[in-house]
């Protein structure tokens, strides 16, 4: 039981990073109708803000003391975080807390990002074949990862949650099992309310507002809300930066799970490709329904009980997965009719 | 696509014929641009022929395949499969290798057509990947995982043994009337099969089925409304374009016996695609420019380094030489990725029809320079 | 970071343009032509060396610190800079005047880590830029597919990072010689620290990527502490490149395991380690013991990524930069010097196999790879930073200390991530070739 509630919950974490990745996705796809493969390379940008962030209020007085030498023949240095110096222990409290803090970095700088790729590159691509959209956004994607790896190496970077909240939670015993039977890290309860959090907040946005309801319904018939002298074209824009941002933000907060590097975006790209299709093109919640149920899936195709009896199958299942719903629900869980079949 | 339908078949003849010496002449010509070698001339043939079959599927048919890399992996595996067991001669390698990669792209490709656009090509991406995750694990006794399946002396390679070639000393090569398959001769055997491969593919392009296939690209529906199934059609080029990827496959273990399951992988399968529309999907020559292309730099590029760029900028004054050496150096060696990224995207952008298109562009610009301006759109584009 | 001015710098520069000219013609009609007894004989006055390391993927930052050696390497067999090990190396006849009077160029290209792209990299370097030797590598499947190219080939393979046991044994080839560890070793040189650290009477539960090299890490590992006592609860296989293991990390809570090997490298070592700290697990206590996490396999670039979870976590390594042996200290301060920071155990491997392949060309008189390899079998020397080493004629493996390391608790830098806890020596970890099966089969000339 104990081991069921636990890839339960590894699956809602997991499942959350999916979500949150095939949303954005998702809304660029039914909006816009562009197929977007640097989608994982705005996760892995994001990703990289927490490491800016970090690094930026991790700026270091350094002082060097000649009159020790390292080993490899360079005189000592002593190194002391300026916010230290000039906020005492808020600076410390910054310099613990900087993951959620780079969320405030991480919201204008997608933004712009987003931006700046939509107007730049991404509209003139509108009209254009998706296979030329893919090949475009593939090689804007590898610009970018390269780019990223250029300036921060190829290795993985460690960005460690606050100090109070690296260790696990005994939530067992808050439910009623024995003490230290389930035992889940903080970070990861953490990573599935923000993921819930998000999701919630771009679906009200998207339901509450009239600017949602104008986009909902380009995304439900484009042509018809231009007839009504609405600049679909500026809204659409403005939903690829939040586009942006969800990916983003997803990013950020994934890397005291992941240590981030370049090549993340790119892992995390089929996948997430997978969770849209299942979930149906164009369907947010499809989206978000298909990013759980894979999560969850996931975990439990890796119990050792699982693949006793089939062999190998945690390497397979989400494309089993995929194969399966695919094959049943022509359109994916909650896809609608005519997308992306011409 | 108003190109092909106007050509005629003389002129097909004679482009084919320009082909066929520009292919055999490769030595020569490609070796002031450094690219001469066996290897890398083996590899533009075979990726080649990868990227031709891929378009008869792509091209024609309009249906976007990201598992093909599945099918070329097959073709190794069965190739390296038969010459341990049966022998090192390649042509019954390059047959079972055929024969098995259209089975295996038969039955997921029956499976894959039943659904169109993305969704066909998150199908085949997803058959795809499950392969290669299970040969590089759990199959590890068919494909031998990580290191790579590889021809052993002690295999049983009986009709080498019943010719009496079954004791080798060194190493074992695919070798055919005596010729060893690699080096130069292995390059002129992959030549001759990129020729034939070519031929077919020209062939198709103009027969009564290829513009069937032309017609499900350009509106399925309306196919399916004059009571046509299609379903068979498409069938019929994905299973070709799926035995091309095993010749191509077998190919690659003739010149070099060892097969290994990152062929496998996404990123092989979405290297194809890219060949081809670099190249100009839809077109006769598109998709081998584009794997020459790609190709070309993945061997070339990467192999710029410090050094070579010092000499490449030695002419100018050290301080200059200093700074843009120090930029080129972003773009090859460790960073060839980065060029390759841009080129696709310059590529996409201004040459939507890949680089054929870029090249019917400068001929089209010749041609109305030379007549003074007079015939504006004088030129077709082999554009989709 | 790079001295453009530098006037030494140059003189390698024009070694190479004159390499670079012969280029120009097309050497494949010529190459065999040339080769009268051996391919790719040098005849001009450089000899070239094919450093093929991956310079893209995961380990590109292993790559280019296993290029940064390289570089060094070739900058002391020249006889430029301060000549780092040359001077420590016994017994050595290199000078420091090239090799054979003949002075070292090189060519550079990209693994990838992916053995067809390792192969054709290697392939241009034999059939386009006449490289007399390949070496280099970061993965033990792309260092087997080159060492059987360049069997077939007939040049000499030195290889880099490669820890399988695989490499020198059942897949063993006479061209191919390998300087670093392997799994088997590890487990050996590991074996007796973590009893005297952990007891005898431990639960261990093992995650194993799944493709070779982790099923041979594994193996090793379990034998080897199944012989002090240790009980295996599970030995579960995780995909390579996972990401996430958290669905892999949940069973160990409650299995009644109180030591997590994790059999991993690279990223997954990096994530696995992260993600196993983050649930607890290094704060536990099962059976009324600490809860223990094993490695067995370090390197310093990773543990760089894995950051402070690396702390009090023991593991093996091939070399480290804070030994304090001559050769060590040379090795450090040259590199150090050069680029500003220490070397890493993969550095290090690149350098000292690039040292020993010159040194045994020297010593046979001729770049023949039939002569070199008489040259190195069964060859003994020290000083180069693993103690006193021999190159095993039987399988081509060194032979040599084995480090047991520790994650640093107070580092007083970014590159003091490891402590040494122990320098194992080598006759603890020598094994029987046999065991391991292969055959080295007849050294290849190419003609």
């Amino acid at each position: 039981m104990d081991a069921i509630l636990l890839q339960i919950l590894n699956g809602l974490d997991k499942g959350g990073a999916y979500a949150l990745i095939a949303l954005g996705l998702t809304l660029v796809f039914g909006t816009l109708g562009v197929v977007n493969f640097a989608h994982g390379a705005l996760f892995m940008m994001g990703a990289f803000c927490a490491v800016s962030f970090n690094q930026l209020i991790g700026l270091e007085k350094v002082t060097v003391d000649p009159t020790q030498m390292t080993p490899w023949g360079t005189p000592l240095e002593v190194r002391v975080p300026m916010i230290e110096n000039w906020l005492g222990d808020w600076g410390t409290f910054i310099l613990d807390y900087s993951v959620p803090f780079s969320i405030l970095m991480a919201i204008p700088v997608m933004i712009i990002i987003g931006l700046v790729m939509e107007r730049g590159l991404i509209q003139f691509f509108y009209r254009r074949t998706h296979a030329e959209q893919i090949l475009v956004t593939f090689g804007l994607a590898i610009v970018l990862q390269e780019i990223i790896k250029a300036w921060f190496g190829a290795n993985p970077i460690p960005q460690a949650p606050p100090e109070d909240l690296r260790l696990a939670a005994d939530i067992g015993a808050f439910l009623g099992f024995e003490p230290n039977t389930v035992v889940y890290p903080y970070w990861r309860l953490i990573y599935f309310l923000f993921s819930a959090m998000v999701i919630g907040g771009v679906f009200a946005f998207l339901q509450l507002t009239t600017f949602g309801m104008v986009v909902r319904a380009g995304m439900a018939d484009r042509e018809t809300v231009g007839l009504f002298g609405i600049d679909i074209e500026k809204r659409f824009t403005i939903v690829f930066g939040l586009a942006a941002v969800v990916a983003g933000l997803a990013g950020v907060m994934y890397t005291p799970i992941l240590p981030p590097d370049y090549h993340m975006g790119m892992e995390f790209l089929v996948l997430s490709f997978v969770v849209v299709v299942v979930g149906g093109m164009g369907s947010l919640p499809g989206a978000v329904a298909a990013g759980f149920l894979l999560g969850i899936l996931q975990s439990f195709a890796s119990m050792t009980e699982v693949k006793s009896i089939i062999p190998g199958i945690d390497q397979i299942i989400i494309y089993l997965v995929a194969v399966i719903i695919l094959l049943v629900r022509p359109r994916g869980l909650l896809g609608r009719k005519g997308v992306m079949e011409s | 696509m108003t190109t092909i339908t106007r050509e005629t078949a003389r002129g097909d003849l004679l482009r084919f014929a320009l082909f066929a010496v520009l292919i055999l002449a490769m030595p020569l010509w490609l070796a002031p641009l450094g690219a001469g070698y066996p290897d890398l001339m083996q590899k533009f043939a075979i990726y080649g022929l990868f990227a031709v079959g891929f378009n008869i599927l792509f091209g024609l048919t309009g249906y976007l395949s990201f598992g093909h890399a599945a099918f070329l992996g097959v073709g190794s595996y069965t190739a390296v499969w038969s010459f341990k067991l049966l022998g090192m001669n390649p042509l019954p390698a390059i047959a079972l290798a055929i024969v098995l990669a259209g089975a295996f792209a038969w039955v997921i490709g029956f499976v894959s057509l039943r659904r169109t656009g993305i969704y066909f090509a998150i199908l085949t991406l997803a058959f795809a990947q499950m392969s290669y995750n299970l040969a590089y694990s759990v199959l590890t006794p068919i494909t031998n995982g990580e290191t790579g399946l590889r021809v052993l002396n002690s295999d049983p390679r009986v009709l080498d043994h019943m010719m009496g070639a079954g004791e080798v000393e060194g190493s074992l090569v695919s070798t055919l009337f005596g010729i060893e398959m690699n080096g130069l001769p292995g390059f002129y055997f992959c030549a001759v099969w990129l020729l034939i491969g070519m031929y077919v593919s020209f062939r198709l392009f103009r027969s009564p089925f290829g513009l069937m296939l032309m017609a499900i690209k350009s509106n399925q529906n309306r196919m399916n409304f004059t009571g046509i199934n299609t379903r068979p059609y498409a069938l019929t080029a994905f299973v070709i374009s799926g035995m091309y990827a095993g010749l191509a496959g077998a190919l690659l273990c003739v010149t070099d016996p060892l097969a290994g399951a990152e062929r496998m992988q996404w990123t092989a399968s979405g290297e194809v695609v890219l060949m081809t529309i670099l190249g100009g999907a839809g077109t006769l020559l598109g998709p081998m420019l584009g794997a020459g292309i790609i190709k070309y730099s993945e061997n070339i590029f990467s192999a710029f380094n410090e050094q070579t760029l010092h000499e490449i900028f030695g002419f100018l004054p050290d301080g200059v030489e200093g700074a843009v050496v120090s930029v080129a150096s972003l773009f090859v060696g460790e960073g060839w990725h980065l060029t390759l990224g841009l080129l696709f995207m310059l590529i996409v952008i201004f040459l939507p029809g890949g680089v054929i298109e870029g090249g019917h562009r400068i001929q089209a610009l010749l041609r109305r320079r030379g007549k003074g301006g007079g015939a504006d759109q004088a030129h077709p584009q082999a554009a989709e | 970071m790079v001295d453009f001015l530098n006037p030494s710098r140059r003189g390698v520069l024009k070694g190479g343009a004159a390499v670079g000219a012969g280029l120009a013609m097309p050497t494949i009609f010529s190459s065999q032509a040339w080769a009268a007894d051996y391919l790719n004989k040098p005849t001009g006055d450089t000899v070239t060396f094919g450093f093929n390391v991956p310079q893209t993927g995961a380990y590109a930052d292993e790559g280019a610190d296993e290029l940064r050696a390289y570089q060094l390497a070739v900058k002391h067999l020249n006889g430029e800079g301060d000549g780092g090990m040359l001077n420590t190396m016994n017994p050595t006849v290199l000078t420091g005047n090239g090799v054979l009077g003949k002075k070292v160029a090189f060519v550079t290209g990209d693994t990838q880590t992916k053995s067809d792209a390792a192969r054709a990299s290697a392939k241009r370097m034999i059939e386009k830029d006449g490289a007399i030797m390949i070496t280099g590598g970061s993965s033990s499947g792309v260092a087997i597919a080159v060492q059987s190219l360049c069997q077939e080939a007939g040049v000499i393979f030195m290889a880099g990072l490669t820890h399988s046991n695989d490499t020198t044994g059942k897949d063993k080839r006479r061209n191919g010689f390998r300087h670093f560890f392997n799994a088997y070793m590890s487990g050996a040189a590991l074996a007796p620290v973590l009893k005297s650290t952990y007891g005898s009477d431990r639960k261990a539960y093992h995650l194993t990527a799944d493709y070779t090299w982790g099923w041979t890490q594994e193996e090793s590992i379990k034998n080897s502490t199944e012989a002090l006592g240790w009980e295996t609860v599970e030995a579960v296989r995780t995909p390579l490149g996972a990401g996430d293991f958290s669905q892999y990390i949940t069973p160990v809570l409650n299995s009644g395991a109180d030591v997590l090997i994790l059999n991993h490298y690279g990223k997954d070592m990096v994530n696995s380690l992260t993600q196993a700290v983050q649930f607890g697990l290094r704060d536990k206590q099962v059976n009324g013991k600490d809860f223990a996490i094993v490695v067995p396999l370090y390197s310093r670039l990773m543990a760089q990524g894995a950051g402070e979870n690396v702390k009090g976590i023991l593991g093996t390594t091939n070399w480290h930069w804070s030994l304090q042996d001559e050769g060590s200290k040379a090795f450090v301060k040259s590199f150090g010097e050069e680029y500003g920071f220490p070397p890493s155990q993969a550095a290090h491997t690149t350098y000292v196999q690039a040292i020993l392949y010159a040194d045994a060309c020297e010593r046979a008189g001729t770049f023949m790879p039939c002569g070199v390899v008489e040259a190195l079998e069964g060859f003994e020397f020290d000083g180069m930073g693993n103690g006193p080493t021999l190159y095993r004629a039987a399988d081509h493996q060194c032979f040599k200390n084995v480090l047991v390391v520790k994650g640093n608790e107070n580092p007083t830098s970014q590159f003091d991530l490891l402590e040494i806890v122990q320098e194992v020596p080598a006759e603890q970890v020598t094994y029987d070739p046999a065991i391991f099966g292969g055959e080295l089969g007849e050294c290849n000339n190419g003609v």
